[in-house]
């Protein structure tokens, strides 16, 4: 059963599969476990959020989904690629084609402008820059915001500069979306807005997403809400 | 106001050793300017010093009228009769006049570090020469003898070329010559330069007539009238100098060159170490910010701050003032070196790392971390306050 | 490349740092050009091919000693020497002891021989040379500085030879024309040149009759200059003169060495000041390193590869660094002008300047390394935590 077929579709249609999941970090002599055996599937085309008290491990949950780290143990398979089978430059590519990150702090660069910005993904691909920057467009357009797209970083509020986040991580075209409290630096309008967005993003164009929260409204946002304490899922 | 400014130098101190790496970009960029500053003008001091500080005030050289340089200058015996007649030279104990008449011509010897030849003075010296230069002292071997073909070897051209130690045998002109012994004169001219009987050089390079006398006055109070009996005699056509004096226009043109290309570069330098003075300071005031905001809104005032941030500036520089100065020091005080002098013959001289040069070369550091600080502590002390502690 | 829109603007974060940190560099290139220039005039004889058949054969002991002029015969007897000529030691100047001028005794026939291939001289001035006792060809660089014209009459300033029977040192040339050197390679050593007739000198100075200074070869084969001038050399091997015979260009460069080892103390300069210059810069671009390690991260969230983030780094150490140093070493050849004043007769070779663009990307390697190990070595996970 080895699940890594490249046109995403996994075992039982589902975009995210963990079977029995450790992760243990090393911080000098002493050893933590983060996460103890975790089994989960998140089905296609879903919008699930994960919350749980700090500590909790949702966000090195979140890490082992984006292909951002490798369990210690155990089978992860995300978008019909197994995970925990790739070394860090095989993660690199996996991660160009199937998963966009949306970040509470939104990590834009300073000295580039919004559609620079949301280029920089597609400087990984073949693509001419005229396509580069159609496609750049097409993503800022679609999050509700081209008309920002010579603005760097310092020029917009907080809810748009997580709009040209947004657009960065879908200007890819992946088929997961993968966010960790992206409305956490935001005031409540704003928050709204680009949870409105991401629900969108969901329904009307398909996107997996898996987003991390302790806000319990943005949680409602969702379409299931999955809770973790001690590195251990409980239903909810 | 001085509370203020001392509390805030003292925290900006206490902070640097978390700023070690910007910091220590300013020691290093200073030190090197100065290292390289006071090495290059101390070529220049150590060559000015052999050439024009050595001389006696009451010691006379008398060229041919028209004459820049020994080497272009031409006197017959009539002359020299005629010059030793003059009023004013000191006699030795013997009653004879301390006058030495010299022919000076040059000759290869291979130096040491290259191993090609290069020209060394050989200077046909009178038989009065220990009374005329009491200065000279012979530390190795013994004083040649006349109508023999022996020579002695100054301190400095034996350090600088080759085969000049005592002993040794110099081929010149189809006739060997033998190194008798060393001498030195006060690290002078004389000491690049190799002495012999002035008959016996004048026949081995066939010459009649001398190239200039030297003469030891009794006092340099009569060097005026010493002068005038010569150079009114009809029968004379002479120039008479000071010792220092003439010198010092041959040293002319080899510091005048040294200095130039001492000073352009140290300034190039300066300017690019300014600029890494401007960097570091800038960067400084940067990761400060909210500190300084803080320190502004509690109600420290703006002057203290502007003065504490060029006070580190020019502490920094001082630090790498000081290391440069020492780096010249160690490296090249005392070191040897050897050039072309005015009279087409190697001069050896020593990189003197003076005092003033030392001092020199701080000051220059501590200038250009004053103006390397100047505009970042502006900067720091115009900050506006609200917007800094908001940006944290 | 399509990433150099991000390596430069990543270079621009910071635009205070980076305009004091391009400075710095510009300056150590702007240094290492003028004194690379300095070094190479020393070290490499002129590109002048024209002076490839030339000799000069000086007393080997000294050249303040001279040479019988019985010698000329000997050296025009050897085969593989085209022609001989025979000059003396002038020690001119104009006016004032500055104004030096290298005035040239010469034997007409002979000394054009020697030289033709290298001299540019109209007919009628040539002319007037040969029906003129006292006359003068004057280099046109020569006459432009002192404002002479053909016709003047000029008096020149000897330091060592008298005339007779007046005793004076003053010697007195109409100048009847001008002359340039051939290959523009050559302009600069020529430029102090003033030619006058050998017979006029001779019967004139009161002492060293029957002497000359040195001699000037010219060989049908530049290949065989040093065989031939030790051939010349051989011939008087045992006499009371011997010489020093060797080919045009090397004496200049032996003249050179002895202002002393020149090159190490450029290198010594040039050393101490890029060792600060590594410092500064590696300090800059470290720090610049640090301040960027989330945006490194993201990056690589984004799918860019450990190595690719490190050529990114090194990229920009590379940009920095050779703008900075072909600035730095253009302003340099802008100072070339200003180094000739310092250093007459010599040439400058632009050539020196093309070693600096190696230096630069060294530079830019030495600078850049730490930085992008770092940059390439950060683990994405524990970079982003700490933003929290």
């Amino acid at each position: 059963m080895n699940g890594s077929s490249s046109n995403g579709s996994g075992m039982n249609g589902s975009i995210v599969s963990l079977r029995n999941v450790h992760k243990r970090y090393q911080r000098g002599k002493q050893s933590v476990d983060v996460l103890h055996g975790l089994t989960l599937d998140i089905p296609r085309g879903e919008f699930v959020a994960l919350m749980g008290p700090s500590g909790s491990g949702k966000t090195t949950l979140l890490n082992l989904i984006g292909g951002l780290d490798t369990p210690t143990s155990g089978e992860i398979t995300v978008a019909g690629q197994r995970l925990d089978q790739l070394g860090s430059g095989g993660l690199s590519r996996w991660r160009s084609h199937h998963v966009g990150f949306v970040f509470q702090f939104y990590n834009l660069m300073p000295m580039l402008s919004a559609q620079r910005n949301v280029e920089l993904p597609l400087l990984l691909t073949s693509l001419s820059a005229a396509q580069r920057r159609n496609n750049a467009l097409a993503a800022l357009t679609l999050v509700g915001i081209a008309d920002r797209a010579k603005h760097k970083p310092a020029e917009l509020s907080g809810g748009q500069a997580q709009r040209v986040a947004i657009a960065r991580a879908l200007v890819a075209d992946p088929t997961l979306l993968v966010c960790d409290e992206p409305t956490g630096d935001l005031d409540r309008k704003s928050a709204d807005d680009v949870l409105q967005l991401l629900q969108i993003l969901n329904r009307e164009h398909g996107k997996s997403i898996v987003m991390v929260t302790h806000d319990p409204k943005a949680a409602e946002f969702a379409g299931r809400q999955l809770h973790m304490d001690k590195g251990a899922l409980q239903e909810s | 106001m001085i509370k203020q400014f001392a509390a805030i130098t003292w925290m900006n101190l206490q902070s640097l050793s978390q700023r070690l790496g910007a910091a220590s970009v300013i020691v290093v960029g200073i030190a090197g300017v100065v290292a390289v500053m006071v090495s290059l003008l101390a070529m220049s001091a150590g060559f000015k010093h052999t050439l024009a500080d050595a001389g006696r005030a009451d010691r006379a050289i008398i060229l041919r009228g028209g004459s820049d340089a020994e080497l272009n200058s031409n006197l017959t015996r009539n002359d020299l009769a005629t010059i030793s007649n003059a009023p004013g030279i000191a006699k030795n104990a013997d009653g004879q006049a301390l006058l030495s008449s010299e022919l000076v011509t040059v000759v290869n010897v291979p130096k040491i570090d290259t191993g090609t030849e290069a020209n060394v003075t050989l200077r046909g010296v009178g038989l009065t020469l220990g009374g005329v230069r009491p200065e000279l002292t012979m530390i190795d071997g013994r004083m040649f003898r006349p109508a023999v073909r022996e020579l002695i070897a100054g301190a400095g051209a034996v350090k600088q070329f080759r085969g000049l130690s005592t002993g040794s045998v110099l081929h010149l002109r189809n006739a060997d010559w033998v190194v008798t012994g060393v001498f030195t004169s006060n690290g002078d001219v004389h000491e690049s330069e190799l002495l012999a009987d002035v008959d016996t050089v004048s026949s081995a390079v066939e010459r009649t007539g001398y190239s200039s006398a030297v003469a030891l006055l009794t006092s340099p109070a009569e060097f005026p009238a010493f002068k005038d009996a010569l150079t009114t005699d009809p029968q004379l056509k002479v120039d008479v100098q000071r010792e220092p004096d003439y010198y010092a226009a041959q040293s002319q043109q080899v510091t005048k060159t040294i200095n130039i290309v001492g000073t352009t570069v140290a300034i190039i330098m300066a300017i690019g170490a300014m600029f890494g003075a401007l960097n570091s300071m800038y960067s400084a005031v940067a990761t400060r910010t909210q500190e300084i905001a803080t320190l502004r809104a509690i109600g420290f005032g703006a002057v203290p701050v502007l003065l504490s941030v060029m006070v580190e500036a020019l502490l920094l520089s001082l630090l790498g003032g000081m290391l440069g100065a020492g780096l010249a020091w160690l490296f090249f005080n005392g070191h040897t070196v050897s050039t072309l002098g005015g009279a087409f013959a190697q001069v050896v001289f020593k990189l003197t790392v003076t005092q003033t040069l030392i001092v020199t070369g701080i000051t220059w550091a501590c200038v250009i971390g004053l103006l390397g600080g100047f505009f970042p502590a502006l900067q720091a002390a115009r900050l506006p306050v609200a917007e800094a502690l908001r940006a944290g | 490349m399509k990433y150099l829109p991000l390596v430069w603007a990543t270079l621009w974060r910071r635009k205070v740092r980076t305009v004091f940190t391009l400075l710095s560099i510009v300056i150590a290139f702007l240094l290492f050009g003028m004194l690379e220039t300095v070094d190479y005039a020393f070290s490499h004889p002129g590109n002048d091919v024209t002076g490839a058949d030339k000799l000069i054969t000086l007393n080997k002991y000294s050249i303040t000693l001279s040479l019988p002029f019985a010698d000329v015969q000997q050296v025009r007897a050897l085969p593989g020497v085209v022609e001989v000529t025979w000059i003396t030691w002038f020690g001119g100047y104009y006016q004032e002891s500055k104004n030096f001028v290298f005035a040239l005794p010469i034997d007409t026939d002979s000394y054009f021989k020697v030289h033709d291939n290298e001299l540019l001289v109209a007919d009628d001035a040539m002319t007037a040379f040969r029906n003129t006792r006292s006359g003068a060809l004057v280099n046109s660089a020569l006459m432009k500085k002192f404002g002479w014209h053909v016709g003047d009459k000029i008096p020149l300033h000897s330091a060592i030879w008298t005339q007779q029977p007046s005793g004076s040192l003053d010697w007195t040339f109409d100048i009847v024309g001008s002359y340039d050197a051939k290959d523009p390679a050559q302009a600069a050593q020529m430029a102090s040149n003033l030619l006058f007739h050998y017979e006029l000198f001779d019967e004139a100075r009161s002492f060293g009759k029957g002497q000359v200074g040195w001699l000037e070869e010219r060989i049908s084969d530049p290949k065989r200059a040093a065989e031939l001038s030790d051939q010349i050399d051989a011939l008087f091997a045992n006499s009371s003169n011997e010489t020093k015979t060797q080919p045009a260009k090397e004496f200049t460069m032996t003249f050179l060495k002895q202002y002393g080892d020149i090159g190490f103390v450029l290198r010594a300069i040039l050393g101490a000041v890029f060792f600060t210059l590594l410092f500064l810069t590696g300090n800059t671009m470290m720090q610049s390193v640090r301040e960027r390690i989330p945006e490194l991260a993201v990056l690589k969230t984004l799918g860019f590869s450990d190595l690719k983030v490190l050529f990114l780094v090194l990229g920009e150490a590379l940009l920095l660094c050779v703008i900075a140093a072909l600035i730095g070493l253009a302003l340099s050849y802008g100072t070339l002008p200003i180094i000739k004043l310092g250093l007459p007769g010599v040439e400058l070779s632009p050539w020196a300047l093309a070693p600096g663009i190696a230096v630069a990307v060294l530079l830019a390697i030495i600078v850049g390394a730490p930085p992008a190990l770092r940059a390439m070595r950060l683990n994405i996970v524990d970079a982003l935590a700490d933003q929290r």
